[in-house]
C-alpha cells in the first residue's frame, strides 16, 4: 500500500487553505480590529460621563486619549459636546470600514477555499482509475462533493473564524473589563464558563434529535417521491386510501419528533435567557454596590455595563461552534477517503508512439476481483489499418476487449500484454491511448448540451485556442447587465461597483489575480465562439453527424444542433444515443476505433449504411467492431469468435461459414430468419 | 420549452402576497395563535423593560449613594425575568407547534390532493416539482405564518414600545434619534432587495455545479474513453469561479449592509450623547435615563433590520404559496359523474358493496385523441375489441408513444372522442376506483416501494395470507430470491434495500400482480439487460401472469411479442401496423425491422447454447 497523500485531516485541510489563508489572515486582523474599535465605545460612554458630564477623571485608551488631548481635554469636550459625537462617529466609521473589509476578505477566503476544495476533488475524481468507479457508489461520492464540502467550508470559514473572533472578542473585554474593576470582572466572567458548557451540552446532545428528525423526513420524503414515480402502481391497484394512511401516519410521527424537539429548544432558549438575565443583574447589582462603595465610577460601571452586554451573544454562540466540531472531522474524512486513493499515473518515462501500427494481444489474461477469469490466453493481430470482427455471447469478454485496449482496464504484470506497433500499450501515457483509440461504449452517456456541444466535445484542441488569441475582450452579462467584466485576455477581474458608480478592482488585495481566471476567460470566449460560429455548425460536427446517419434526425429537431440534450432536453431513443456517440467518436479523429456493440439499436440497414460511410472517411483505421449482427461483422478482414473468455473460432466469414462452427450457427439462425 | 408554460401559468398573482390564502389552514389554530401573539407581545414588553432597570439601579443606587432597597430591587428583577422566561418558553413551544401542525396539514392535504389528480398532470409536471411542492413549500409556509409572524409582532412592539418610552422621558432627544429610522429603513431594504436577487443567483449557480458533479461521475467512462478531462475540469472550474465571484459579491452587499447598520446605531448613540451630555450638563437629564437612551438607541437597528427581513421572507415565499394553492386548486382530468360517486363511492370512500364484477373485455370504439399537452391527435377513428382474456402486444421505439392505448384501457386518459368500453359499457359509467381496483400493473423499471418484501407483495391485495404470497412467489419462481435474504418476507425492498438485483425485483413485481389477481393486466416490459437464469424466469414468468387476463404488453421480448394475439407497431406516436406475427412478417415493414434487430441477439445467444 501506497503513502497516503494526506495521512491526517489537518494536512488535507492545510492543503485545501492554500492560497486562502492569507485573506483568513488579513480578516482576522480586521476582526480585530472591528473588535477593539466595538470595545471603544463603551469606554468612551463611560468617559463622557465621568469626565465631561460629571467632574470626576477617567481613563481611555491611548489613541483615543491623546486625540482628546488633543482637541484640548474635557474641557474641550464640556464646552464642545458634539466633538463627542463626532469621535463617536468617527470610531464607528473606522469599525464600519473594518468590519466590511472583515467579512470580505473572509468572504474572499472561504470562497477561495470552497473553489479550490471543488476544483482539486473533481479534478481527482476524474482522474481516479475506472476500478474505483467501479467500488464506489455513485450517491455516495456524489454527497461527498457537495454536502461534506458544504460542511468543511462552513466549519473552516465561518465557525472557526467566528470562534476566533469570539474568543477575541472576550479576552479583549475581559481586559477591559477588568481594568474597571477585577472583583465585577470575576463575579460577571464567572457565568461565562458556565453559559459555553451548558450551550455545549445542549447542543452535543439535541445533535442526535435533529439527526433522527432528518432521518424521518428522509422516509417522508421518500413516501411521496415513490408515491409520485410510482403513480401507475398506486392507480392501477387502486390503493390511493393506504397511500393516503401511509403517508398521514408518517406525517404525524415526523410532525411529534418536531414538536417534541421544538419543547427542548424552547427550554434551551429560556433557559439561556433565564442564565443571561440573572448574570446582568448579578453585574449591575454587584456593580451598583461597588460604586455606592466608591471603589469604581459612575462611568465606569456604565461602561462596564455595556461591555457586558456585548458578550452576552457571542459567548452563547461558543457552544454551538464546538458541538459542530465533530461533523467537521467527519466529514473531513469523507473527502479525505477521497484524496487519499491513488490517481491513474503514466510510467515514468511514458512515451508517444505512431499509433497506426499493428494492434496485437499478446497472451492476454484477465481476472479482476473474484478470481474468474473474463480472458483467458487471449492473443491475436489486428494489422494496421484492417477490420477485427468479434462476436461473442453475454460474458464472454468482448467488453473487457475494448476497456484493455482503451487502458480504461490495466492489465496486470505477468497476464499478457497489448502492444500497438510494438510497443507495450502500459508505457505509453494513457491521455495518449485514449486519444488515439476512439472507444463507443455500449450504453453512451450524453452531456446534458447541445447536440452540437455533445458531439464536438472531444473536437482535438487547436481551432479554440487561436480563437483565444484574435478575439477581444469578451463581455460578460453580469448582475445587472452591465457590471462585470471579464478580460478575456490577461485573465483578470474587475468590478464596477453597483452603488457608487465607480471601478474598484478587486485583484489589489494580492497584487495578482484572483486564482483560476484564466478558466474563466476561457470559459467566456469558448462561449462565445460558439456563438459566432452559430452562423455555421463546425464543419467537422456536421461531416460527422452525417456519417453517424444522424443529421436527419438534428434537422428534425425544432432547433437543430442546438437542441438541448439530456434531463433538461429531448429524450433521445436508444438508437439515436448511440449514434451521437458514434458522430462524438469520430470528431476525436483516432487512429484506432472500438465500437462495443454500439450500432444494436440501430436497424440493419441504418448500420450498413453507418458503416459504408465510415469506410469512406476513415479508410486506413484500425477497427475492432464487436456486434452481434453477423451482417455487420461479416466484411471485417478477420473475425473472432470469443467463448467464457477464450478465442474458439477465427478467420474470414467465407472460412469460418466453412468451417461448421458457432459462427456458422448464428450465421444460420440469422439468416433464415430473414427468409 | 416546459419552462415557458411554467412562467406563464405562474403569472397569476394572488393578492397581500397570498397570505388571504392561507387564512383557512390557520383556523383551526387560531386560539393557540392568539396566545402566542399575545405572548410575544408580553416578551418585548419585558425586553423593553430592562435597561428601566439599571435606569433605577443609577440613578437610585449609584446616583444617590445608598443599596436601601435592592432586595425589592432583585425580586422584581428576577420576577420579571422568571415571567419572561416562562412566556418566552411557552410561546417558543406554541410557534413550533403551530409551524409543525400547518406544515403538517399542507402537506396531508396536497398529499391526497394529488392522488385524486389524473395522469396528465403528472406528465406535465415533472416529479422533482410537484414532490418540492408537497415536501418544501408546506415547510416554507408553516415558517412564515409560525415564527415570522411572531417575529413581526416581537419586534415590532419592541419598537413601538421603545418609542413611546422614548417619547414619554424626552420628547426632543427620542425625535432626534427618530430621524435615523427612515434612512435606515431605507438602507436596509435597498441592500435586501440586491441580496435577494444575487442569493437567488448563487441557489442557480449552485446546482449547476452540483449537476456537473453529478456528470462528472456518473459520465466518468465516457469522460475517460473521449480523453476530455481537461475540458470538463475547464468547465467545472469556470462554474465554480462564477460561483466565487458571485458569492464574494453577495458578501460584499450583506457586508456593507451590515456595516451600515451598525454604524447608524452608533450614530444614534452619538446623538444622544451629544444631546444627552447637553441636557445632563444643565442638569436636565439623570445620568439613569441617559443610560436607557443609549441602550434603546443601540437596540433598536436590530428589530428594524428584523422587520424588514421578514417583509423581503414573505415576498420571496409568495411564490410558494401559489404553487402549493395551484397545486390544491388543481382539477383532474379525469373525474367520475356525480351519479357515478353516488353508486360507486369516491378515491377515499369507496362504496364496494355496489361494485359489479369485472370480466375483462374491452372495446375501443371509434376512439380519437390527443393528449391535453399535446397538439396532434395520436389515435383517430381508433376501433378494436380485445376479447378477455386475450393479450395485445405494443411494440416500437423508445418514447414512441407506446403507453397510449394503455393509458385509455386504463381510463388514466379519456378519449377525445369516441368511447372506451368495459364489459360492453361505457369506461365513465362507473368509478375509476372500480376500474383500477380490478387491474395489475407491471412496471418496465420495476417499482418497490420502501419497506418489507411482505408489504410490497400485498400492494394489490392487503389481506393475502402468507402461504398466498408463497404460492405467488412460487409460481413466478421467485420463492427462492426470498428464501436466500435473512429475513424472507420481511426483508427491506424499494430503494433502502440494495438486496434484489433488477431482474429479482421484476420477478417480486410479477408476484405482486399475481396476488392480486387482476382481470385486466398492463406489462411494461423491461430492456435491462439480466443474466440467462433470471431472462429464463422472467419469461415463464410472464407467460404464467397473463394467462386468463385480457393483457396489454409493451413488448421487448420476441416470446411474448411472437405469441400475443395481436401486435400494435407503433412510430412517432401513432399505430402503423396491427396484425398477428406472421401477417407483420409477411409485410416486411415497420415491425419486421424490429423484430429483426431483437433477433440477432437472440441467435448469438442461441447459436453458443446449441454449441455447449
Amino acid at each position: 500500500m501506497k503513502k497516503e497523500a494526506f495521512p491526517t485531516r489537518v494536512s488535507l485541510a492545510m492543503y485545501f487553505m492554500r492560497g486562502s489563508w492569507r485573506y483568513f489572515l488579513f480578516s482576522f486582523i480586521f476582526a480585530c480590529l472591528v473588535a477593539v474599535l466595538d470595545l471603544a465605545n463603551p469606554k468612551l460612554i463611560g468617559y463622557t460621563v465621568d469626565s465631561v458630564i460629571g467632574h470626576g477623571s477617567a481613563e481611555l485608551p491611548g489613541p483615543l486619549l491623546l486625540c482628546v488631548n488633543a482637541l484640548g481635554g474635557p474641557d474641550f469636550l464640556r464646552a464642545h459636546p458634539a466633538a463627542i459625537a463626532g469621535i463617536v462617529i468617527a470610531v464607528a466609521f473606522a469599525a464600519a470600514v473594518s468590519r466590511y473589509l472583515f467579512r470580505l476578505l473572509n468572504s474572499f477566503g472561504g470562497e477561495n477555499l470552497v473553489c479550490r476544495i471543488r476544483d482539486t476533488l473533481f479534478d481527482h475524481i476524474l482522474r481516479l482509475p475506472d476500478a474505483w468507479h467501479r467500488e464506489n457508489q455513485t450517491g455516495d461520492i456524489i454527497q461527498r462533493c457537495t454536502s461534506d464540502v458544504e460542511t468543511i467550508k462552513s466549519f473552516l470559514s465561518e465557525r472557526l473564524t467566528s470562534l476566533l473572533r469570539i474568543m477575541l472578542l472576550i479576552g479583549l473585554a475581559v481586559y477591559f473589563m477588568c481594568g474597571i474593576s477585577v472583583k465585577m470582572t470575576v463575579a460577571a466572567g464567572a457565568f461565562i464558563p458556565i453559559i459555553i458548557g451548558y450551550s455545549f451540552f445542549f447542543h452535543n446532545k439535541i445533535g442526535s434529535a435533529f439527526e433522527e428528525c432528518d432521518e424521518q423526513e428522509g422516509v417522508l420524503s421518500t413516501i411521496a417521491q415513490e408515491n409520485l414515480t410510482g403513480v401507475r402502481i398506486v392507480r392501477a391497484f387502486g390503493r390511493e386510501i393506504y397511500e393516503r394512511e401511509r403517508f398521514e401516519k408518517q406525517n404525524e410521527h415526523y410532525t411529534g419528533l418536531w414538536v417534541r424537539l421544538m419543547m427542548w429548544l424552547s427550554a434551551f432558549w429560556s433557559t439561556g435567557d433565564l442564565i443571561s438575565g440573572l448574570q446582568i443583574l448579578c453585574v449591575t447589582v454587584f456593580g451598583a454596590a461597588l460604586c455606592v462603595k466608591g471603589e469604581i465610577t459612575t462611568g465606569g460601571y456604565i461602561a462596564f455595563c455595556s461591555y457586558n452586554a456585548m458578550l452576552t451573544w457571542p459567548v452563547r454562540a461558543v457552544g454551538r461552534v464546538i458541538a459542530d466540531m465533530s461533523r467537521a472531522e467527519i466529514a473531513i474524512d469523507r473527502i479525505r477517503y477521497i484524496m487519499n486513493s491513488p490517481v491513474e499515473e503514466d510510467r515514468p518515462g511514458a512515451l508517444e508512439p505512431p499509433m497506426d501500427r499493428d494492434v496485437v494481444f499478446e497472451h492476454v489474461t484477465f481476472a479482476p476481483r473474484d478470481g474468474r477469469k473474463v480472458l483467458d490466453d487471449v492473443s491475436f493481430t489486428i494489422p494496421a489499418g484492417t477490420t477485427v470482427g468479434v462476436l461473442g455471447g453475454t460474458g464472454s469478454g468482448k467488453t473487457t476487449l475494448a476497456c484493455l485496449l482503451d487502458r480504461l482496464y490495466e492489465l496486470p504484470e505477468g497476464c499478457g500484454r497489448i502492444t500497438v506497433g510494438g510497443v507495450d500499450i502500459a508505457d505509453m501515457k494513457a491521455s495518449w491511448v485514449r486519444k488515439n483509440v476512439g472507444l463507443v461504449l455500449q450504453e453512451p452517456f450524453l452531456f446534458s448540451r447541445t447536440i452540437e456541444e455533445n458531439i464536438g466535445i472531444a473536437r482535438p484542441t487547436g481551432g479554440l485556442e487561436s480563437e483565444v488569441k484574435s478575439g477581444k475582450d469578451a463581455v460578460v452579462e453580469g448582475m445587472s447587465g452591465k457590471d462585470a467584466f471579464v478580460d478575456g485576455m490577461n485573465g483578470r477581474n474587475v468590478f464596477v461597483d453597483g452603488m457608487s458608480g465607480k471601478e474598484a478592482v478587486v485583484d489589489g488585495m494580492s497584487g495578482k489575480d484572483m486564482g483560476s481566471d484564466d478558466a474563466e476567460g476561457r470559459y467566456v470566449v469558448q462561449r462565445l465562439s460558439v456563438k459566432a460560429n452559430s452562423g455555421g455548425i463546425g464543419e467537422d460536427i456536421r461531416k460527422a453527424a452525417a456519417a453517424a446517419c444522424l443529421d436527419e434526425t438534428i434537422e428534425s429537431f425544432a432547433s437543430g444542433y442546438e437542441t438541448f440534450v439530456g434531463e433538461r432536453g429531448v429524450t433521445l431513443s436508444g438508437g439515436q444515443k448511440q449514434r451521437t456517440a458514434i458522430a462524438q467518436m469520430l470528431v476525436k479523429k483516432p487512429k484506432i476505433m472500438v465500437f462495443d456493440d454500439s450500432l444494436s439499436a440501430v436497424d440493419a440497414e441504418t448500420d450498413a449504411k453507418i458503416r459504408r460511410q465510415l469506410e469512406e472517411q476513415s479508410a486506413g483505421t484500425t477497427v475492432m467492431l464487436i456486434a452481434h449482427r453477423i451482417s455487420t461483422l461479416m466484411k471485417a478482414d478477420n473475425i473472432i469468435v470469443l467463448d467464457k473468455g477464450r478465442i474458439i473460432e477465427s478467420g474470414t466469414h467465407e472460412e469460418l461459414v466453412a468451417k461448421g462452427g458457432v459462427y456458422k450457427k448464428v450465421y444460420d439462425l440469422q439468416t433464415r430468419q430473414q427468409e | 420549452m416546459d419552462n415557458s408554460s411554467k412562467e406563464t401559468r405562474e403569472q397569476k398573482r394572488l393578492p397581500f402576497f397570498g397570505v388571504p390564502a392561507l387564512i383557512p389552514w390557520l383556523k383551526p389554530y387560531r386560539r393557540i395563535i392568539i396566545s402566542m401573539v399575545t405572548m410575544g407581545f408580553l416578551s418585548s414588553l419585558a425586553d423593553a423593560a430592562y435597561p428601566l432597570f439599571n435606569r433605577y439601579a443609577l440613578d437610585t443606587y449609584v446616583a444617590g449613594g445608598t443599596l436601601k432597597g435592592i432586595g425589592w430591587f432583585v425580586g422584581l428583577y428576577v420576577l420579571v425575568l422568571s415571567l419572561q422566561v416562562a412566556d418566552n418558553f411557552v410561546s417558543a413551544y406554541f410557534c413550533g407547534k403551530v409551524e409543525m401542525a400547518i406544515d403538517r396539514d399542507l402537506r396531508n392535504a396536497s398529499f391526497n390532493h394529488l392522488q385524486t389528480l389524473s395522469f396528465s398532470y403528472f406528465n406535465q409536471n415533472n416529479v422533482g416539482y410537484i414532490h418540492a411542492r408537497v415536501m418544501s413549500d408546506s415547510g416554507k409556509i408553516g415558517e412564515l405564518v409560525a415564527w415570522r409572524l411572531m417575529e413581526m409582532v416581537w419586534n415590532g412592539s419592541y419598537i413601538l414600545f421603545v418609542l413611546i418610552m422614548m417619547l414619554s422621558i424626552n420628547f426632543r432627544l427620542a425625535l432626534m434619534v427618530m430621524l435615523l429610522v427612515p434612512p435606515a429603513a431605507l438602507l436596509i431594504s435597498y441592500f435586501q432587495k440586491r441580496l435577494v436577487a444575487l442569493n437567488r443567483r448563487i441557489r442557480e449557480i449552485n446546482s449547476r455545479i452540483t449537476s456537473n458533479i453529478n456528470e462528472g461521475i456518473t459520465g466518468v467512462r465516457s469522460i475517460r474513453t473521449l480523453g476530455v478531462e481537461e475540458k470538463m475540469i475547464a468547465d467545472f472550474d469556470a462554474e465554480t469561479a462564477n460561483m466565487r465571484r458571485t458569492s464574494v459579491r453577495a458578501t460584499h452587499f450583506s457586508a456593507l449592509f451590515t456595516s451600515s447598520v451598525t454604524f447608524l446605531s452608533s450614530a444614534a448613540l452619538a446623538i444622544v450623547l451629544w444631546q444627552g451630555s447637553l441636557l445632563s450638563a444643565d442638569g436636565l437629564l439623570k445620568i439613569g435615563t441617559l443610560s436607557v437612551f443609549m441602550s434603546y438607541a443601540l437596540g433598536m437597528m436590530e428589530p428594524i433590520q428584523n422587520i424588514v427581513e421578514t417583509t423581503s421572507v414573505l415576498i420571496s415565499i409568495q411564490v410558494n404559496i401559489e404553487r402549493l394553492m395551484r397545486l390544491l386548486a388543481e382539477k383532474s382530468g379525469v373525474t367520475d359523474s356525480a351519479e357515478v360517486v353516488e353508486k360507486y363511492g369516491d378515491t377515499f370512500h369507496p362504496k364496494k358493496e355496489n361494485w359489479e364484477p369485472i370480466e375483462g373485455d374491452i372495446e375501443f370504439r371509434d376512439v380519437t385523441f390527443k393528449y391535453p399537452d399535446g397538439d396532434e391527435y395520436v389515435l383517430e377513428h381508433f376501433s378494436l375489441k380485445v376479447k378477455r382474456g386475450s393479450n395485445v402486444a405494443i411494440v416500437g421505439e423508445t418514447g414512441a408513444g407506446k403507453s397510449t392505448l394503455v393509458n385509455l384501457a386504463c381510463r388514466f386518459y379519456e378519449p377525445t372522442f369516441g368511447q372506451v368500453l368495459i364489459d360492453g359499457r361505457d369506461a365513465r359509467e362507473r368509478s375509476q376506483l372500480w376500474l383500477h381496483s380490478h387491474i395489475g400493473y407491471v412496471l418496465q423499471t420495476p417499482h418497490l416501494f420502501s419497506g418489507t418484501v411482505r408489504d410490497n407483495l400485498r400492494y394489490g391485495a392487503p389481506d393475502a395470507t402468507d402461504e398466498e404470497i408463497w404460492a405467488a412467489l412460487r409460481l413466478v419462481q421467485a420463492d427462492s430470491v426470498v428464501k436466500r435474504t435473512k429475513k424472507g418476507l420481511d426483508e427491506e425492498a424499494g430503494e433502502g434495500g440494495e438486496m434484489f438485483s433488477t431482474g429479482e425485483k421484476q420477478l417480486l413485481s410479477f408476484a405482486r400482480a399475481i396476488l392480486a389477481d387482476p382481470a385486466i393486466l398492463v406489462l411494461d416490459e423491461a430492456t435491462s439487460s439480466v443474466d440467462t437464469m433470471t431472462e429464463k424466469a422472467i419469461q415463464d414468468a410472464i407467460a404464467t401472469v397473463i394467462r386468463g387476463r385480457t393483457s396489454f404488453i409493451i413488448a421487448h421480448r420476441l416470446s411474448t411479442v411472437v405469441d400475443a394475439d395481436i401486435i400494435l407497431a407503433v412510430m412517432d406516436g401513432k399505430i402503423v401496423e396491427q396484425g398477428t406475427h406472421s401477417e407483420l412478417m409477411k409485410k416486411r415493414g415497420y415491425y419486421y425491422r424490429l423484430y429483426m434487430r431483437q433477433y440477432e441477439d437472440t441467435a448469438v445467444k442461441l447459436g453458443f447454447e446449441q454449441d455447449a
